[in-house]
């Protein structure tokens, strides 16, 4: 039996190490654009973003003031003196005055640039330099330090994203186009297919069995069918591509998982209830109000977190049915495909872009993942 | 009107009206046309309960009707037909064309590979992250994280794998990380021999045999006498059969390639651009994603596994693996055929990630880009439609499938 325990006790590690090996993996990605969209632009293009977590070496090339505006005369030499670094100062390695020798130095070195001429660097990134007055002219003296930055995260990019009144990208307006997409989208078709679902659970009416095989057909059934001919039965009813076309396009969309949800779960109700109900001489119409539907709120919570996701997720429906020529009513997801296209390099845009569209189902799954997964469970064919 | 006022309205008017429906159809039967009193009250309220599962089903079944079940025979109707020749009736000539088009068999070709590799790629990944986090502390943890990336859209997805497979300048620091990682190996070092050449012949060489098992498994019976099988199974196992031993000439074929393959070291590579390996980096992104929702089934699947079963097991002297794979895989296999179907479902309607990622260029192209393409872009409505009717044949053995279980369990 020792020997069993012990097997036992090293495959325990293993399995701890290989199930935190593959969640690192399947974390890694979200973190990157996470990490990134916290960062400059500058920063996002010159290293990756893992290394931003830890100090970084730098090589930096930097520039005093213009001594023609700042030197003072002191002893018969011209002196300019100041502070190399503007905000904060990193550690300072190594620095050199010529781009051939950048290690040449260590702060607090005083550098000779002959005839008299000198330069010191400081480890707190004061400098002082000194020569007569032709060397202390022009252009101020450049100086290439090797520092550690620390790790360094802005907010910038969420505020130039969402609230730069010029904002280019539009995300603002199409981040409230994709919730007014979704919420109509959410709550009409629960109410629509609660019914449905009620009378094919509890109802009984010749045709019910094929109604409901119906509906477990029409779970599989591509949208992508549906795209041409629904487009032109909304330019012949007059609606054309708008919200309302879209809100109706989901509806229908949703229906089916909707009604095959709701009715999995309130057969599943206790009959006595409802029996009761009907022989104290409540109507279908009260049973379903006042029994049935307060019951089935963890199936309909369920569905409404898969339709929330799912319509604020879509793209190809919101491409069809909602965006026209004008491009007022873009939805977020058309807006980042958009910006891979033509802002394919400007990763500090689309990443903060991409999180600021993934916020909030994040948050909608964290916060209700208890429904989701049930709904999960219920609404795959069994 | 702002449209926010508008979707104000709008659920107003919708859960209103609905409601109202519901309410006043509902009063009407009961109070107008077949009133529960008089003499003939009792009649009446038979009649009434008739007809109110109709009430009940009438907008969800015109919604379902008009959204879902029309566009399916219209759709069939307009890929028979030519919309510049104002909607005549033209057989079959969509079709030829599509067939004609190189486009559509390399979108075929490719929607074949990922139906192959994206549902085995997250069943197993699924099955193994359920298998890990099952009895460990920390395992509900563990399943939230990887089942995250189910609430990110593909669009997201994709501009999260795009920062993964990112090319800089060979002079400049990589910022994807696969080619941070790709430079980190050398021509003829150990580890490179290890990773690039044994590993995946290995990979391949595991993934072949599975195939010719699982193959043989359909073959084997058809050896016997053919009314023990049924005679109508034989063409089935022979396509089976067929599409294993293609599976498995392609491993073969691939295992000599990167037996032999001279891989550019020490050069960032364009991922998304190498013809037919970029097809799996597009596939990855959907693999991502869908790995939480196999985990999810599965790791119910498995704690539903009666404990009797595997204790038995064990009291005999079976390994963890013999567990695992002769106890408690067979167990849920029907819960693994249900989530294969279900990604593949998704797998034929994958669109937003190519058409985000690479938009069906160097070799990329799907049959549902290919369709949009064909509708939206070439306003060709008759390709176009064709190719849809092409996706519809594929769901339909699904469909079949679904449909003939959830009968047979309603009885």
């Amino acid at each position: 039996m020792d020997n069993i325990a012990g097997s036992k006790s090293s495959l325990s590690w293993a399995v701890h190490i290989s199930l935190a090996l593959l969640v690192a993996l399947w974390l890694f990605p979200t973190v990157g654009l996470l990490v990134s969209s916290f960062r400059t632009s500058d920063q996002i293009a010159t290293s990756g973003w893992w290394a931003s977590m830890f100090a970084q070496e730098q090589n930096l090339t930097l520039r005093t003031s213009d001594p023609d505006d700042t030197r003072v005369e002191r002893d018969g030499m011209f002196v300019v003196e100041g502070q190399l670094f503007e905000g904060d100062v990193p550690d300072i390695s190594v620095w050199g005055v010529n781009s051939r020798e950048i290690d040449a130095y260590f702060p607090g070195d005083t550098a000779d640039l002959g005839d008299g001429e000198t330069f010191t660097l400081n480890a707190d990134g004061t400098y002082i330099w000194t020569g007569n007055e032709d060397q202390i002219s022009g252009r101020g003296q450049r100086a290439f330090v090797t520092a550690e930055t620390p790790p360094e995260f802005t907010t910038q990019n969420y505020q130039n994203v969402l609230f730069d009144p010029s904002n280019r990208e539009g995300m603002a307006k199409a981040f409230f186009n994709t919730l007014t997409v979704t919420i109509p989208a959410t709550i009409i078709p629960i109410l629509v297919a609660a019914f449905a679902a009620y009378a094919l659970a509890w109802m009984d009416f010749p045709g019910r069995a094929l109604l409901i095989a119906a509906v477990v057909g029409l779970l599989v059934v591509p949208l992508q069918l549906a795209l041409i001919p629904l487009l032109k039965f909304h330019n012949e009813i007059g609606i054309g591509k708008g919200y309302i076309g879209v809100w109706m396009a989901h509806t229908g969309f949703g229906l089916p998982l909707a009604i095959y949800l709701l009715r999995n779960y309130m057969v599943g109700l206790p009959r006595d209830i409802i029996e009761n109900a009907k022989v104290d001489g409540a109507t279908d119409f009260q049973i379903f109000v006042k029994i049935i539907l307060p019951l089935s709120f963890p199936a309909l919570a369920s569905f409404a977190i898969f339709q929330f996701l799912w319509t604020w997720n879509d793209l190809l429906v919101a491409l069809v049915f909602l965006i026209d020529s004008s491009g007022e009513t873009t939805v977020m997801t058309k807006q980042i495909v958009e910006l891979l296209g033509t802002r394919g390099g400007n990763w500090e845009i689309l990443a903060t872009s991409a999180f600021v569209s993934i916020a909030v189902p994040l948050m909608v799954f964290f916060l209700m993942q208890k429904y989701l997964v049930r709904g999960l469970l219920a609404g795959s064919v069994k | 009107m702002h449209p926010a006022l508008q979707g104000l309205l709008t659920i107003v008017i919708g859960v209103g009206g609905c409601v109202g429906y519901f309410y006043f159809s509902n009063q009407i039967l009961d109070k107008v046309i077949f009133p529960a009193r008089g003499e003939n009250a009792g009649r009446n309220i038979n009649r009434a309960n008739m007809v109110r599962p109709w009430l009940f089903l009438l907008p969800a079944l015109i919604a379902l009707g008009l959204y879902l079940a029309y566009p399916v025979f219209e759709t069939l109707r307009l890929s028979l037909t030519d919309r510049d020749a104002d909607g005549a009736f033209v057989g079959l000539a969509n079709y030829r064309q599509m067939l004609d088009e190189p486009k559509f068999w390399e979108a075929l070709q490719n929607n074949m590979l990922w139906l192959i590799v994206v549902p085995a790629a997250s069943t197993a990944f699924g099955l193994l992250a359920a298998q890990l986090s099952d009895r460990i502390k920390w395992g509900n943890i563990a399943k939230s994280l990887i089942f995250m990336p189910m609430a990110i859209s593909f669009v997201g997805a994709a501009v999260i794998w795009k920062l993964v497979y990112d090319t800089r300048p060979i002079e400049q620091d990589q910022i994807g990380v696969l080619n941070a990682v790709w430079l980190l190996f050398d021509e003829g070092s150990i580890w490179s021999t290890i990773f690039l050449t044994i590993l995946p012949i290995l990979f391949l060489a595991v993934f072949a045999i599975v195939v010719a098992l699982i193959g043989w498994l359909f073959v084997k019976p058809m050896f016997r006498s053919a009314e023990k099988i049924g005679a109508a199974t034989i063409p089935l196992r022979l396509l089976v059969a067929a599409g294993g031993a293609w599976l498995i000439w392609e491993s073969v074929t691939s295992i000599i390639g990167i037996a032999g393959a001279d891989l550019p070291y020490g050069e960032p590579q364009t991922w998304l651009t190498i013809p037919f390996w970029n097809n799996f980096f597009l596939m990855v992104v959907l693999v991502w994603i869908q790995t939480g929702f196999a985990m999810v089934i599965l790791s119910a699947a498995l704690r539903g596994i009666p404990e009797e079963t595997i204790e038995a097991a064990i009291v005999d002297g079976a390994n963890p693996f013999q567990v695992f794979f002769k106890i408690k895989v067979p167990q849920i296999m029907g819960t693994i055929v249900v989530v294969w179907t279900t990604i593949t479902i998704v797998v034929l309607k994958v669109f937003d990630i190519v058409f985000a990622m690479t938009n069906g260029q160097w070799e990329t192209q799907v049959l549902a880009n290919y369709m949009y393409d064909k509708l939206f872009r070439a306003n060709d409505w008759g390709v176009g439609s064709a190719s849809a009717m092409v996706i519809m044949l594929l769901v339909t053995p699904i469909l079949v499938w679904n449909v003939y279980n959830a009968r047979k369990e309603m009885r």
